[in-house]
């Protein structure tokens, strides 16, 4: 017997999933981002309380102050999922690992003025730090968060700080080999200028909340860690003073930002126009904790440019954050 | 510092070191103890995190590019089966079953194990476990999502698919996988790595995954048999995880053992009393049978599990409390749970069916000390029943163990003529096992135990009160997808189709 399975063309019985037909309809095919999304968290019957917070259910989600009706509103405009998150991240790593090459072949570290190379170090090299308690935060959303379109793309997030850190470190090796990590971690332990960005990470690695983890570390710390030190001091005032192959160095880092910020501004928007209860709670995260960061990295900035240009380059990410609080809602 | 200095060229292990484990810091701020709350509680001492050997030694952008290049082939495939109704190579409809029992049980699982593993990837205070854990958690996820879009195709076509995910919750047989993965995430995070990185990934995976992905190659699954391959490098990984989170936990302080024997024991019995369902679905649910459960057991259990244990010895490791009780029923228990849910197959979201002449043949010759002489006589009563135009159903509700949700189905180690039943009463209330192993893990933790949701109560009381067509409704139990094989749906469509696209 031959089969010829292609030739036939034979009716469908079921477009879709029940638990997406309940929320889409069945008229349209659903797509790969929602079939890999919605519902696949349990959602009842959960057998035992966890043994490490009694009081808590396993999937919980008054563990956070923010309310939802349906935490499945919070959708990820990327429409990642697995597939297409490695997919575009492999992308990015293959442009990064050229421009890599590019700097290394045309020996564009050796050539860039010492002042830069010292920008690049004291600055940037440090940040690795910092990014791993990006990662750390990321992380305690992805497991703790409810779900699975709010807390899936935490893990990619989580991923994508901890890839971070690492095209630092080796920026790092690349300007001075393994002394470059050493002085940069002796920085982040000790130096004035770094103290107040580490002890508040600290602080923030104790928040338990997942959604203001999420808040204050994805919108707020990275709303103004991003604008300050890529777009203004790397891609500005290092280009201009022959550092472009730095700039070249953390493109990924100026990409990510702007592709991840849609999403972030995203999930803050649904949640703010869930309730007026959440809006006041996302204003009180947001207000004290931007308040609180900008002077935070007064210092940081200080140490890529002269102290009132600082102040001008902080408060200048500081209002651009607050732009973005409003076009999602808050602060009206 | 010696800015422009030539970059030494360092070796892998010291690369990756300074590209993850250097990252942390120690806290000055905050206590340690804030920070990571529960790493302390299950009383597992850890002297010095740095001692944690990397398991893999993958920075992100190598994860990336290789992750993305197996994302790539995998889609291609399951595109291609989906255009060329691939579904219609499968040997024949019956093959369904295994998948559907597949996503609904174990998909979920993948899911759950994700969000464990971000969990663990948060609460250890050592920056090499954090960062394997978290490796793992975003595999996991993939695990979840590449079978439940394979599974998207066949659910177009055939019944039992579409309600997996309300299943998942409701049905009483998907909560055997469910609550064992909800027992694994509700420990601690030392706890969960024994449970699911060591005794799941380790010790029984090869008994889960070899047998349904060689069952898939084995009856023309193109779409199960592909994301089976695709997650063979990433259960690689898993796997040298759970080893080295056993290792480092005995080499860091002697106190460690006796705990860790402790979840050895228990989740060595947990991992076999779900994966009796596997047992069935290799000796009963292949249409082209791949090898019997005795002898996946024999290789993948017995000689690696030897293997095994015989390098734990040297800690104090000794094998599993229950190991011989498991031993002894290996023969038995595909038959047991097949009957099982033959005789419930009303309340299945899969079909099932009395085994052929053919099958039958094979059976005797798989398990000669058994088939005969115990099951055999039950199913020629079964085919008889339906000859004489009746059904073999039983529809009195199974009593659920406490422990593994399994009916208590199962006989006496010694005595296969005996059902096992063990009783223990905890603070007023009776509650019902399987088995000395299941009655075992709950006697070490009653409260934790006592909390199971079990689904058959839950019939009885509010709101359903005993309405079994509401509860079938609830768990999303359609006649169309539940019973007898010969009369489904699945089959008559399954033959038509076939019947079309063949020629002679
Ligand atoms: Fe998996
Ligand atoms: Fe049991």
């Amino acid at each position: 017997m031959q089969i010829d399975v292609q030739t036939v063309n034979i009716e469908q019985k079921n477009q879709t999933f029940t638990h997406l037909k309940k929320r889409f309809g069945d008229k349209k095919i659903p797509s790969r981002y929602q079939e890999a999304s919605y519902d696949l968290q349990a959602e009842e019957n959960l057998h035992y309380r966890p043994t490490w917070a009694p009081e808590q259910e396993l999937y919980d989600p008054n563990l956070s102050k923010i309310r939802m009706n349906d935490w499945y509103d919070l959708k990820d405009p990327r429409q990642f999922y697995y597939s297409t998150y490695t997919l575009n991240r492999a992308k990015q790593q293959e442009t990064m690992e050229s421009n890599f090459k590019t700097v290394e072949s045309l020996n564009l570290i050796e050539g860039m003025p010492d002042p830069v190379l010292a920008v690049a170090q004291d600055l940037l090299i440090p940040l690795r730090h910092a990014n791993y308690a990006a990662n750390m935060n990321n992380t305690l959303v992805c497991g703790y968060g409810y779900g699975t379109v709010f807390t899936q793309p935490c893990v990619y997030h989580a991923m994508d700080n901890l890839g971070i850190a690492q095209y630092l470190s080796r920026l790092g090796l690349m300007i001075g080999d393994v002394e470059s990590l050493e002085a940069a971690k002796q920085d982040w332990m000790d130096s004035d200028a770094w103290q107040p960005l580490r002890r508040s990470l600290e602080d923030l690695m104790c928040v338990r909340d997942p959604v203001e983890v999420f808040i204050k570390q994805n919108f707020v710390l990275d709303g103004l860690l991003y604008p300050l030190v890529y777009q203004r001091i790397v891609d500005q005032n290092l280009v201009e003073q022959g550092g472009s192959g730095i700039s070249i160095l953390t493109q990924f880092m100026t990409n990510w930002y702007l592709e991840s910020k849609r999403w972030v501004d995203s999930v803050i928007k649904t949640m703010a126009s869930e309730s007026a209860e959440n809006k006041a709670v996302l204003e009180e995260w947001i207000d004290s904790a931007a308040n609180h960061f900008t002077s935070v990295l007064l210092p940081v900035a200080g140490l890529a440019v002269a102290g009132n240009q600082a102040d001008e380059l902080v408060s200048e990410a500081h209002d651009e954050l607050l732009q973005r609080a409003k076009k999602a809602g808050l602060f009206k | 510092m010696d800015i422009k200095k030539t970059p030494k060229k360092l070796n892998v292990k010291e690369k990756y070191r300074l590209m993850t484990r250097d990252l942390a810091w120690e806290p000055s701020y905050r206590d340690e103890k804030e920070i990571y709350p529960y790493v302390d509680y299950e009383g597992i001492k850890v002297h010095d995190w740095s001692k944690w050997e990397d398991p893999f030694r993958l920075t992100m952008d190598a994860y990336w590019k290789y992750q993305a290049e197996k994302e790539r082939k995998y889609y291609a495939i399951i595109d291609a089966h989906a255009q060329n109704n691939g579904h219609l190579n499968v040997t024949d409809a019956r093959y369904l079953t295994a998948i559907k029992l597949f996503l609904q049980s174990i998909s979920p699982a993948e899911y759950a194990s994700h969000r464990g593993f971000a969990r663990v990837g948060r609460e250890f205070a050592g920056v090499g476990p954090q960062v394997a854990c978290q490796m793992q958690s975003i595999d996991e996820i993939r695990h979840a999502q590449t079978q439940v879009h394979a599974m998207s195709n066949y659910n177009k076509f055939y019944n039992g698919f579409k309600d997996f995910a309300n299943q998942r919750d409701r049905i009483w047989y998907t909560s055997v996988a469910r609550s064992f993965f909800d027992d694994a995430m509700s420990a601690g995070p030392f706890e969960f790595l024994i449970a699911i990185g060591f005794s799941f990934e380790y010790v029984l995976t090869n008994l889960l995954f070899v047998p349904f992905m060689s069952g898939a190659a084995y009856n023309g699954d193109m779409a199960t048999c592909t994301f089976g391959f695709s997650a063979q490098s990433d259960e690689a990984r898993h796997m040298t995880l759970g080893l080295e989170c056993i290792k480092f936990m005995l080499e860091q302080d002697p106190d460690n053992i006796p705990i860790v024997q402790k979840w050895i024991d228990k989740w060595f019995w947990r991992g076999c009393r779900l994966l009796t369902l596997v047992a069935a679905m290799m000796d009963y649910m292949l249409p082209k049978r791949v090898m019997s459960w005795r002898e996946a057991w024999n290789i993948y259990g017995v000689e690696n599990g030897n293997a095994l244990f015989r390098d734990l010895a040297r800690y104090g490791i000794k094998p599993p409390m229950h190991w011989d009780d498991v031993e002894k029923s290996i023969d038995h228990t595909s038959h047991q749970i097949m009957l099982g849910l033959y005789q419930w197959k009303f309340g299945t979201a899969f079909h099932s069916w009395t085994p052929t002449a053919s099958d039958i043949e094979w059976l005797k010759e798989k398990y000669p000390t058994t088939f005969e002489k115990y099951y055999l006589p039950r199913w020629e009563y079964a085919i008889a029943q339906k000859e004489n135009g009746g059904e073999y159903n039983n529809f009195g509700l199974p009593k659920l163990c406490q422990t593994c949700q399994l009916p208590c189905l199962f006989t006496e180690p010694d005595d296969p003529t005996q059902l096992a039943h063990r009783e223990t009463e905890y603070e007023g209330e009776k509650y019902h096992f399987c088995s000395d192993g299941c009655q075992h893990v709950f006697e070490q933790e009653p409260e934790k135990y006592v909390q199971a949701w079990l689904p058959m109560p839950s019939l009885m009381q509010e709101p359903l009160k005993g309405d079994l067509a509401a509860w079938m409704e609830w768990a999303s139990l359609e006649p169309t997808a539940s019973g007898e094989y010969a009369n489904s749906e699945d089959k008559a469509n399954f033959e038509k189709w076939r019947k079309q696209v063949s020629t002679d």
